[in-house]
């Protein structure tokens, strides 16, 4: 399955403090 | 090593992936690089739900490499979030399942680290230190556990 990026890291810190799962922070200078 | 399957699975399944782009995110790529100290590309940081980071990749990784990286981050968080049985089974996974990639060492060492922590056991890091001397003897990792050996 491919990855579906967020791109919201503050969005997602609140979304991985409710869920309690870890981020993947990817500094990326890759084709969007 | 996005396109990788097995790569897209653990990540997938294990984090919640999060992107910013050095230059379709300027701003974004600008503040968050100050805040983790991030200013190269690619650089993939692996953070606890609370944002902190636990272990980062920086530079081109290969995908044996990247996997037990990966690993590596998930079993760094539960060990600071004091799960240490838990941190100690994906450490050995990481040993058992990735034995000649350069994150191994490391995984032996804080599996033995958690072990010690989950039971307050001394004799968790004397194995842990012959173990390190049998592997990976020229490690950095069997230095550091060379002070455990009874």
């Amino acid at each position: 399955m491919p990855i579906r990026w967020n791109h919201d890291l503050d969005a997602q810190l609140s979304r991985a403090r409710e869920a309690e799962k870890p981020i993947l922070l990817d500094f990326s200078a890759a084709p969007m | 090593m996005w396109p990788d399957s097995d790569v897209e699975e653990l990540v997938t399944g294990e984090y919640i992936p999060v992107r910013v782009h050095v230059r379709d995110q300027a701003d974004e790529f600008q503040r968050l690089g100050e805040e983790y100290g991030a200013h190269w590309t690619p650089s993939v940081l692996m953070l606890d739900p609370s944002g902190e980071e636990r272990h980062r990749m920086e530079g081109f990784v290969p995908v044996k490499e990247f996997i037990p990286n990966l690993e590596l981050g998930l079993a760094r968080v539960d060990f600071s979030g004091g799960r240490y049985d838990e941190a100690e089974s994906r450490f050995r996974h990481i040993v058992d399942n990735h034995p000649d990639t350069n994150v191994a060492p490391d995984a032996l060492y804080w599996a033995g680290v958690s072990r010690y922590k989950a039971t307050d056991d001394p004799a968790a890091l004397q194995e842990t230190a012959a173990a390190l001397n049998e592997k990976y003897p020229d490690s950095q990792a069997a230095t550091k556990g060379s002070v455990w050996q009874g």
